[in-house]
């Protein structure tokens, strides 16, 4: 007779020798779990992540600026669409992960909870926002849960345009007026600290790491990508001419990457518990979205069962 | 001249209604939705871009505007709304998803009959926007025409509110038909008029709506500039930046 001790084992075997789950192996309820919170929260953040930059659409200062922007957006909404799937081969519907999402049972990434003051906004979410993202997503295209790997394939090649076209943004606008470099740098000020905080809280605090590593759901820890990325960005930002701001980034030639400053961590909490700036209006955004939608997907539905009757009845 | 300004009637109407519905981008009734009205803004952004782009070398070409260059952005953010030449359908709130769909609707069967026409012209660099265009116009039809039925024979609540946007928006039919001068004789407005009707009665009576009895009053002017107050707070909001910033490239 097969254990339950057996069928842990051989599941762990699986992933030790880099074969990827599929929805309908055997696997522990941990993992379907720790799958299920983490690709329906990266569902959620693409939609919520829309909202931001979304913001800037009806003023963004060029028609080519303007289509740029709004395909990203819609790039996140598809983005949303795929993981969404991905997730329900877990065995939850979209209406109920989206129903914990504005319950505020599920979260999403705190970095949409920051606004966006500028245009260059815009080009800060791009370069910095979508750079930490990618870091994350390059590790997750080589997760060990076979549907998330794969949306995360197509999803990373679409990450990577955007973080180039956030780049060349704020290239434009670094090499522009007295204006432009000043909005410029502002909004890298205000980025810089938050994209840091996307990489969760620091190893020693993190409570789901160590079983994550284990199952291959994560490859790399918060602090590794954390650096990773520091070092990716300090290196980019001469291009741009402008500066981060933390007094304490510095080269170490002996660890051959940079020293940075420490996080202010009490904001990173208090807004993983709701307190950030946009918090409220970006939960309260998806709520009217969905209320207000729910006559349309209600009549889509009745019309929808009014044509298969018909259907049915003229094919008897 | 009639040309450019004919050229630019184009071009506004399909940016103001791109820069409308624009503003359902992240606030959609549904996932597939906010994707579709999202493509949609872009195919109509895109259209834009070209009428502006034609009018623009024409209009350098004329020599009218000595020491400014005419460009897309100039054109679309620098102009002041007496200067805007798009429908007033196009600048109408967004309202529900009902009045969204159902303008989308009205707008595209008339931009099929209009593209068609205008693929058949002399102006090769229009007839070949227009042979691109109607590529993405017939999708747009077929979208929007879907939901009209979908809503109009969906719900009692979905119903109604059909019946409210048709209500709302029917008296800014009228003016699509409505030559403005400035257009060519190659367009033949009320053959366009007599397709446009002969589909929308067609759709509608699909989707249980009947079309607005009795001689309505219709709204005009957006093709001479004179546009609804909805206008100014639009182009306000989409031109702040150039208008700002004059001397900053983006």
């Amino acid at each position: 007779m097969t254990t339950i001790h057996q069928f842990e084992n051989d599941f762990q075997d699986k992933i030790d020798q880099e074969a990827k789950i599929e929805p309908k192996d055997w696997m522990p309820d941990a993992y379907r779990k720790t799958n299920l919170r983490q690709i329906s929260q990266h569902a959620h953040s693409e939609v919520v992540g829309m909202l931001p930059e979304g913001n800037w659409i009806t003023r963004a200062p060029s028609l080519k600026r303007k289509a740029i922007l709004i395909a990203k957006v819609q790039d996140e909404a598809g983005h949303g669409l795929y993981l969404y799937c991905a997730a329900e081969t877990l065995g939850q519907s979209r209406e109920q992960m989206i129903d914990d999402l504005l319950s505020g049972k599920a979260k999403y990434s705190s970095i949409f909870n920051y606004p966006t003051l500028t245009w260059a906004d815009m080009g800060a979410i791009g370069w910095l926002v979508d750079g930490a993202a990618i870091l994350n997503q390059v590790m997750l295209c080589r997760t060990s849960y076979g549907p998330y790997a794969r949306a995360m394939v197509r999803i990373c090649k679409e990450e990577s345009f955007h973080q180039r076209q956030g780049f060349e943004t704020l290239l434009v606008l670094s090499k522009g007026t007295a204006a432009q470099k000043e909005m410029c740098q502002d909004a890298i000020n205000r980025w810089w600290w938050p994209s840091l905080m996307m990489f969760g809280p620091k190893d020693s605090e993190s409570t789901n790491s160590d079983q994550s590593m284990k199952w291959k759901i994560k490859r790399k820890s918060n602090d590794e990508l954390r650096q990773n990325f520091v070092d990716m960005i300090a290196e980019q930002i001469k291009l741009l001419g402008m500066t981060l701001p933390d007094p304490h980034l510095k080269w170490n030639e002996q660890k051959k990457s940079y020293d940075f400053g420490e996080i202010n961590w009490e904001e990173f909490w208090n807004v993983v518990k709701g307190n950030g700036p946009c918090n409220k209006e970006r939960i309260d955004a998806r709520i009217k979205a969905h209320e207000q939608g729910a006559w349309v997907r209600e009549a889509a539905l009745a019309y929808a069962e009014k044509k298969n009757k018909i259907k049915t009845v003229s094919a008897a | 001249m009639q040309q450019i300004n004919f050229i630019l009637s184009l071009a506004d109407a399909n940016l103001i209604l791109s820069q409308r519905n624009a503003e359902w981008c992240g606030h959609g009734p549904v996932l597939e939705q906010d994707i579709a009205i999202t493509n949609i803004t872009l195919d109509l952004l895109g259209q834009a871009r070209n009428f502006y782009q034609y009018a623009a070398s024409l209009v350098n070409q004329s020599g009218n505007m000595p020491g400014n260059i005419a460009t897309e952005d100039s054109l679309a953010y620098r102009r002041t709304e007496r200067e805007f030449k798009n429908i007033l359908l196009c600048e109408l709130p967004k309202g529900d998803w009902a009045q969204t769909v159902l303008r989308q609707f009205f707008y595209s069967v008339f931009c099929k009959g209009l593209y068609t026409q205008l693929l058949q012209g002399q102006d090769a660099q229009l007839s070949a926007i227009a042979e691109k265009s109607l590529k993405e116009v017939l999708y747009h039809v077929r979208w929007s025409g879907e939901w009209v039925m979908r809503l109009g024979d969906g719900t009692a609540e979905s119903n109604q509110r059909m019946k409210q946007a048709l209500q709302f928006l029917w008296p800014y039919t009228g003016e699509m038909f409505m030559p403005a001068g400035f257009e060519n004789n190659e367009i033949d407005l009320a053959s366009i008029k007599k397709q446009w009707l002969s589909q929308v009665r067609s759709i509608l009576e699909e989707a249980t709506l009947q079309l607005p009895a009795g001689n309505i009053f219709m709204q005009s002017g957006g093709k001479k500039g004179i546009h609804t107050e909805h206008m100014g707070f639009l182009l306000a909001e989409m031109q702040y930046l150039q208008r700002m910033y004059p001397d900053a490239n983006w």
